[in-house]
């Protein structure tokens, strides 16, 4: 599959890091505070766009209703209600190239009506037009496929995440988590806060934000802001939050509201960063996933 | 003819010739990169190296801006580019109803340099412009039907006549001099969810064509006369009949026949065996197996050499066995010749989308080294007989998540890479970052394409510009990157530089030795590779930002 998730992951930060307080500051930022080397990208990014594939005018109401009649008394027992293949072996017509190029039941009414006896498909007695309206139902459930060929939903809710042991998840926690959090204080409460465990989970493994690419450089006042200290050849020194940084500029957002850009030459001025979430991105290679279950499992009872 | 006329003639015609060129004659293509750009990869060994000298590490920090241009796509002419001159009439063709709105594009193509005209394309839309200037010389626009609109990696060209792919699924051929259709052709029903992103790559009177799809259908690479559009051969990259090898590595026919393995990405060509070579993508479902079974499912996420005159497949070589995170290896395979353990050899080398490293022999598909070029992967747990990578089964999606790296984006993407005959080295933009793939579809009969989980990134552990030397596998160095990974690929030239955007808002050119960076311009997150070609005496260097190409030469 080619890059098409890019797209797709731009809203996915935005809805999980909602649910995270101190988001609110990132939210409320001045306009300028937005740090260029992360907002030029995904602007282009986000150009061009998904294309509808089929671009089909809505079938006959009628005639879907009835050919979704024929198709429970006909066809079910073969290739299932949900169209995926039934308890009788019959193929998932979701991903049939005959039903997904089907026009009128050109395609698929020969194929009822005996055209594919030979590979196991019997003959169903069905006269011309019911054929065309078990078409026409096929067509409508296949016009319900997502982007990237997800399936249609089938109605029913995720299963839980929560496998993990709590026992395992605070003597873990104890011992990675709590030089810097704590259940009283910054997490009291987060399982209130973020209610759905597989959000929970997301957003602590994400370390407060499901930002793709790190550092995430922060807004003023949050937890995650990214600090920098600049030190020039004279010995001169400055401070502040880091608003952008490669390998010929970084650019420093000052106490009294100014911002400074340094040229970077080589290792002149000397550039310390000092990012609070790097033991998050650091950890991310120590978890094994019973570690991060166990964490979410305790994270859940802290109500 | 009067004697003004004559000496009219006689004094326009070398510069009419001069100007318009006879194109690409297919023969040109053979040759190694160097002075125009007459293909995807520049030349067929998908190296992306430029014999070109003049910019080198000495004088790059004086390349300085020529010119830049804003490309308008869809049916109205935009502002024109920048030469001065009034934009070109758009020629509309196209079988779509012309209300679709598509919006704006991304130039993410490879433009191809003939004559001193720039041709390149974004999705429906194909530009020529004056190299010298970036002036409109025409621009043709393609009505959709629908389909993806992800990107449109660029042009064929043989002799005067262009080719290129739509997204609804059409071969498209214009007049180089007039943007003016010759002949569209169907290569894929778009009603099946294909849609065409690739460059086709012209070899001698082949036109290679490949496609994309995410709904499980069979994935195919197809061949087309350039002067009919007739089609020459189709090979399906999944098993579609009894008896066709690779078949035992699926649980049924059917599952075959809906396994994917899409030709997302131009292939290199070898004139000397005359194999096309080629990578393919993931198998379908893409995260779950209920119906595709545990074998290696071929020829998805492989290297695939097929003979370009007949279309049959001479080797093949499975870069991901058995896929279970949507890790196409689409990427743009290298044809090398070199030193290895003491003998020379002919190779092909792949730096795949998991995260893992092949050299192969390319006269026999040869294995010759595997290793693991992703610094944080962590999927697989073993390599199996052919030395391929199969998945640790408690690294798939699982309904609590499991944590692994590189998400489904890839340790790299479709990004083309580059190496060095100077150095040695393999470069290619690495991003070592973290998803959480939770098993959402637990239906025993397996899900469709993408479907059936969701995935969810969590961070990153860093993105790189990587060096790998194909004799081991092994990393040189990593230069970080500040922003988000490499952007648009890899170009590296005899004047001992590597040009790549750095992600960051920068066209960077490194020291192609040591990766340190030599000259850098602020120009916006490069969405193409950087390219190189020469015209009156000076080498340009050209890069893409969104909708704007920018030229950068010595005075």
């Amino acid at each position: 599959m080619v890059r098409v998730k890019n797209w797709l992951l731009i809203a996915l930060p935005t809805l999980l890091t909602i649910a995270v307080a101190d988001h609110a500051a990132a939210q409320t930022a001045p306009p300028g505070a937005t740090p260029p080397a992360a907002s030029v990208p995904t602007a282009v990014r986000r150009s061009g766009g998904l294309v509808p594939g089929q671009k089909r005018p809505p079938g006959d109401p009628v005639q879907i209703e009835r050919g979704k009649t024929l198709y429970g008394i006909s066809c079910t027992s073969c290739h299932g209600a949900d169209l995926r293949g039934g308890d009788l072996g019959g193929p998932n017509l979701l991903r049939s190239q005959v039903a997904l190029s089907d026009q009128d039941g050109e395609l698929i009414a020969p194929i009822i009506q005996g055209a594919r006896q030979n590979s196991g498909m019997p003959a169903v007695p069905m006269s011309p037009a019911d054929g065309k309206a078990v078409a026409a139902y096929v067509r409508s459930v296949v016009a319900t496929i997502g982007t990237q060929g997800k399936p249609p939903s089938i109605g029913k809710p995720a299963p839980s995440v929560l496998v993990g042991d709590v026992t395992a998840g605070q003597a873990y926690f104890a011992s990675k988590c709590a030089s810097c959090h704590s259940p009283t204080g910054d997490l009291a409460g987060i399982a209130t806060r973020v209610s759905d465990p597989k959000a929970l989970q997301n957003v602590w493994v994400g370390g407060g934000r499901n930002r793709r690419f790190g550092p995430t450089l922060g807004a003023p006042g949050s937890r995650h802001t990214v600090m920098v200290t600049i030190t020039e050849a004279s010995g001169e020194s400055v401070e502040g939050r880091l608003v952008r940084i490669d390998d010929f500029l970084v650019t420093v957002a000052l106490a009294d509201g100014t911002s400074r850009t340094f040229r970077r030459e080589g290792d002149i001025p000397k550039v310390d960063v000092h990012d609070p979430m790097k033991m998050h991105r650091d950890l991310l290679a120590a978890y094994t996933d019973k570690d991060m279950h166990d964490v979410t499992a305790y994270l859940v009872t802290l109500k | 003819m009067t004697l003004k006329e004559l000496i009219l003639s006689a004094a326009l015609s070398p510069l009419v010739l001069f100007a318009q060129g006879n194109g690409v004659a297919p023969s040109e293509i053979l040759k190694p990169l160097k002075d125009s750009w007459p293909t995807y990869n520049g030349d067929y060994s998908g190296k992306r190296y430029s014999a070109l000298t003049q910019v080198d590490q000495t004088n790059v920090m004086h390349l300085t801006l020529a010119w830049m241009t804003r490309v308008t796509p869809g049916q109205t002419s935009g502002p024109g580019g920048r030469g001065g001159r009034a934009p070109a009439a758009v020629i509309v063709g196209g079988e779509g109803p012309g209300d679709i709105n598509v919006g704006g594009g991304t130039i993410k193509a490879s433009a191809l340099e003939v004559d001193g005209v720039l041709y390149f394309t974004m999705p429906d839309n194909a530009w020529a412009v004056d190299a010298r200037d970036g002036s409109e010389l025409w621009h043709y626009f393609w009505k959709t039907k629908g389909g993806t609109h992800i990107g449109n990696r660029g042009l064929g060209m043989w002799n005067s006549f262009l080719f290129m792919e739509t997204p609804d699924d059409y071969l498209v051929s214009l007049d180089s001099k007039t943007g003016k259709e010759r002949w569209h052709k169907p290569i894929a029903d778009l009603a099946q969810g294909y849609f065409s992103t690739p460059a086709p790559v012209v070899v001698g009177n082949h036109v290679l064509v490949g496609t994309g799809n995410d709904l499980d259908a069979p994935g195919m690479l197809q061949s087309f006369d350039p002067e009919t559009g007739d089609l020459q051969w189709k090979f399906y990259t999944v098993p579609m009949n009894p008896g066709d090898p690779g078949l035992n590595t699926w649980a049924s026919l059917d599952a075959a026949r809906h396994g994917g393995g899409q030709a997302w990405v131009p292939g290199a060509y070898d004139p000397d065996t005359k194999l096309y070579i080629f990578s393919t993508g993931n198998p379908t479902p893409a995260f779950t197996n209920g119906t595709r079974g545990e074998g290696d499912n071929l020829f998805t996420c492989a290297l695939i050499a097929l003979n370009v005159d007949t279309g049959k497949m001479a080797w093949y070589y499975s870069t991901s066995p058995h896929d279970m995170h949507d890790y196409d290896s689409a990427q743009t395979p290298v044809l090398v010749d070199g030193m290895f353990n003491g003998k020379m050899r002919k190779m092909v080398l792949t730096a795949a989308r998991n995260g893992y490293w092949f050299t192969l022999d390319r006269l026999t598909g040869e294995h010759l080294v595997t290793s693991k070029y992703g610094l944080l992967t962590n999927w697989s747990d073993k390599l199996t007989k052919a030395g391929g990578p199969y998945p640790d089964a408690e690294k798939n999606a699982t309904i609590a998540g499991s944590l692994v790296s590189p998400t489904s984006d890839g340790t790299t993407n479709w990004e083309p890479p580059s190496y060095s005959p100077d150095t040695g080295l393999f470069y290619v933009a690495e991003s070592d970052d973290y998803s959480i793939f939770y098993l959402t579809d637990l239906d025993p009969r397996g899900s469709m394409g993408l479907g059936g989980k969701d995935e969810v990134q969590v961070g990153s552990g860093g993105s790189f510009l990587t060096a790998i030397d194909y004799r081991t596998g092994e990393v040189k160095w990593r230069r970080p990157y500040y922003g988000q990974g490499g952007g648009g690929g890899m170009l590296t030239t005899a004047g001992k530089l590597l040009f790549a955007g750095d992600g960051a808002g920068n066209l960077v050119a490194h020291d192609v030795v040591t990766g340190k960076p030599l000259w850098n311009t602020r120009i916006g997150w490069v969405t193409n590779p950087a390219q190189t070609f020469m015209l009156d005496g000076r080498q340009y260097v050209i890069a893409a930002t969104g909708d704007t190409l920018w030229a950068f030469v010595l005075y």
